[in-house]
């Protein structure tokens, strides 16, 4: 996966740069506003990462600019500024997801993966299938290994959004954004109940588990036999 | 000498430190005005008198003048000159003189032709020498013969030459008085009105003078000073009044500062201080790599908390400012209800607690609202529920063991009371009520509660009771809570839930909201 990283503080640009190539893909560094233009004009990125203040043009008119001209790459916006209506109007300005300094990589990473994935055309797959957990989009039914499973509706867009993203980590935050769309942090681990009300529902009586918890970064949902 | 220096330099300070006053100045413009428009006036009056005056004097002369004249046509010189010495000797201001062509005297009164006279050969006016036996001895102190004014006109007719004058000293000596008197009048009043005026602003000054005074000794740093006030309600006392109200909101504003920076530097430090302890303790740990490697995800935990406290800090701070107005929308308060709290039950279940969600029949439950912001305040309180419940729960217990001895039968009792307790202690309940203009969500548990005294308190930021200090958050939940209601033009109070703390969001309708901010 390649990103473009458009970020005035070098060191901070420099720890994305080396963190993401650790985790296996490749990240170029724009350290304005101006050249990050350019930069994402010329070249086809899988993700832009976009700080919102920049010198010479500051991160949204960058976005603004690229998608008047069309370009649907997706864009994380990072941000100092946190509060509710700075996050509507990163949104606004043709940012795919928002994420406030400072930030844990684990939840950058995550997301940025989550961003590359977008592209591809799961999100209109009427069947998502892990091993041999299925969940029918249109029935919304959820079945395993051919036995029916029960799940409250909250519980079925849990599972959702985790086969949606499945051999992704999701966070936390991520699931709470996108499963209940709040954007508050939780000082208790309601997401962990949640989480494992629904592992209950869908590993307990299998002898594999698909839905894992990643230490330190959330949850993944995959076939390890796989 | 040194007497009158000292009594210069006192004057000089009076001076400098009343004239500069506004109260000073104000009296110097109305004396100096006042002076001058009476100046105007007098001199005005005196103007018309003197011309009055004058225009009587020539009238009279030349009336005289036509009945001599017409005595010497009809009796000739002799007529004239008996006539001229008649009127000579009657007493009175008249004044003439009667001579032949080289100016020797005939008859008459005055001794010889005034100079000034036969300089303009007119009317004018001179001066003569008294001659008369009693003005003599008055003129003695004076070295010269005594001079008094006259106005008189020359004539010559038949070879002779006639001067016909009126005394006019007295009106003279009248006009010079008045000019003097006006002058000592208006010395004395500008005098008496500048004094006045320094009176008035010495007055005024040292009411000033206290109410600076005493701002500056506020300002040096001792807030609970307040303004002095006479007493007779003057618009000083008002003044000082007005200020001192401003004073004692500031002060009131310096102490919660001062509160709130104490509460930082508790709440922001105490987690530094273990970030970096845990970062030390991670870089001695002998252990090895491992070791060093939990140490640093300890690390990471702590900076994870300070930076929730941070993040809890700035929004209150963002509210406070009221700038999120644009993003309210109305909103069923019932599904954010309902969907918080279906975020929470596991959470509550699984800490033993019963979680109940009532919503009232009927009624407008839709409400402008920030989702996120309302969202986020339900599921503080709720936190907060099921955190203090517990702790509440404890403390309970505690005192009950504390009052019952060791023996068998008052364990059973203990007992008895912790089953009666747990039945009801792990209910929380919130409901959504509409109430006259607006909506009421409140959040009820039955923890150990908040006293009377405390609950205005906990409202404001980073306000944590001692007993909670050591519980874990932020200490801004509620706070955050009290911001987001007054953002929305609410308001958040605190009950008595019998036993426990009963938390009651007043959210008003759109009807409700008067003007778009009242915060």
């Amino acid at each position: 996966m390649r990103v473009l990283v458009i970020e005035d503080d070098r060191e901070a640009a420099g720890f994305l740069q080396r963190a993401l190539k650790e985790s296996g893909h490749t990240a170029e560094l724009a350290y304005d506003g101006e050249i990050g233009l350019a930069m994402a004009r010329e070249d086809d990125f899988d993700v832009l990462i976009v700080d919102r203040m920049l010198p010479k043009r500051d991160g949204l008119s960058v976005i603004r600019t690229l998608r008047d001209e069309g370009d649907q790459t997706p864009v994380l916006i990072l941000s100092a500024l946190g509060e509710v209506d700075d996050r509507v109007k990163g949104l606004r300005a043709g940012g795919d997801d928002y994420l406030t300094k400072p930030y844990a990589y684990s939840e950058l990473l995550a997301r940025v993966e989550a961003l590359a994935r977008r592209t591809v055309p799961e999100e209109h797959m009427t069947r998502l299938v892990v091993g041999d957990l299925v969940l029918d989009r249109l029935s919304h039914r959820v079945s395993r290994n051919g036995q029916p499973i029960q799940l409250q509706p909250r519980e079925y867009r849990l599972l959702e959004y985790l086969m949606k993203h499945a051999g992704q980590v999701v966070t936390r935050t991520m699931l709470l954004e996108n499963v209940w769309d709040y954007h508050f942090d939780p000082q208790t681990n309601v997401i962990d109940v949640h989480v494992s009300r629904l592992r209950g529902k869908i590993d307990k009586n299998f002898d594999r588990p698909l839905l894992q918890t990643v230490r330190g970064a959330g949850y993944v949902i995959r076939d390890q036999a796989e | 000498m040194a007497l009158g220096t000292l009594f210069v330099i006192k004057l000089n300070n009076i001076w400098e430190s009343s004239i500069s006053t506004t109260a000073f100045r104000t009296a110097a413009i109305v004396v100096a005005v006042f002076t001058l428009v009476a100046a105007a006036i007098m001199w005005f009056v005196s103007q018309q008198t003197n011309l009055v005056l004058t225009q009587q004097v020539l009238a009279a002369l030349s009336s005289e003048t036509e009945l001599l004249r017409a005595e010497e046509r009809s009796s000739g010189l002799v007529g004239l000159r008996r006539a001229v010495a008649l009127r000579s000797r009657t007493a009175g201001s008249g004044l003439y003189f009667l001579g032949d062509e080289k100016g020797t005297r005939l008859a008459g009164n005055l001794s010889e032709i005034p100079k000034e006279l036969l300089d303009h050969h007119r009317g004018a006016v001179f001066s003569y020498p008294v001659q008369r036996a009693g003005s003599m001895s008055e003129q003695g102190r004076s070295s010269g013969p005594a001079r008094r004014t006259a106005v008189g006109v020359l004539l010559s007719f038949g070879g002779a030459q006639l001067v016909v004058a009126r005394d006019v000293e007295d009106q003279r000596v009248l006009s010079h008085r008045i000019r003097l008197v006006s002058l000592i009048g208006f010395g004395l009043l500008g005098i008496g009105g500048l004094l006045a005026g320094l009176l008035l602003s010495r007055l005024v000054l040292s009411r000033v003078n206290e109410i600076t005074e005493a701002s500056r000794a506020i300002m040096a740093g001792n807030l609970s000073e307040r303004l002095p006030r006479s007493g007779t309600g003057d618009e000083f006392d008002r003044l000082a009044g007005s200020l001192n109200e401003m004073l004692a909101r500031i002060e009131q504003l310096m102490l919660g500062l001062r509160e709130v920076s104490d509460n930082i530097a508790h709440d922001l430090k105490t987690p530094l201080n273990r970030l970096r302890n845990r970062a030390e303790e991670a870089l001695r740990d002998p252990r090895g790599a491992q070791a060093q490697r939990q140490g640093l995800e300890r690390t990471i935990e702590a900076a994870d908390d300070l930076i929730k406290t941070f993040n809890a800090l700035l929004l209150i701070a963002r509210l406070e400012a009221g700038a999120i107005d644009e993003t309210l929308e109305d909103t069923d308060l019932r599904e954010v209800v309902r969907d918080v709290t279906e975020l929470y039950e596991p959470v509550a279940t699984d800490a033993g607690f019963n979680l109940s969600v009532t919503f009232s029949e009927g009624g407008d439950l839709n409400v402008p609202i920030n989702r996120q912001l309302i969202g986020q305040s339900i599921a503080n309180l709720l936190e907060n529920a099921i955190k203090y419940s517990v702790s509440g729960l404890k403390s309970d217990l505690r005192k009950t063991s504390d009052c019952v001895g060791g023996d068998g039968q008052d364990e059973m009792v203990l007992a008895e009371k912790v089953r009666s307790y747990r039945a009801t202690a792990k209910d929380i309940s919130v409901s959504v009520t509409p109430v006259e203009k607006g909506v009421e969500i409140s959040v009820g548990d039955r923890g150990a509660g908040i006293a009377p005294e405390d609950r205005e308190r906990v409202l404001r930021r980073f306000v944590r009771l001692e007993k909670s200090r050591t519980a874990p958050g932020t200490g801004l939940g509620l706070s955050l809570v009290a911001a987001v209601a007054r953002l929305h033009g609410g308001k958040v109070r605190l009950e008595d839930n019998e036993p426990g703390l009963r938390v009651v969001v007043f959210l008003p309708s759109g009807k409700g909201r008067s003007g778009s901010q009242q915060v």
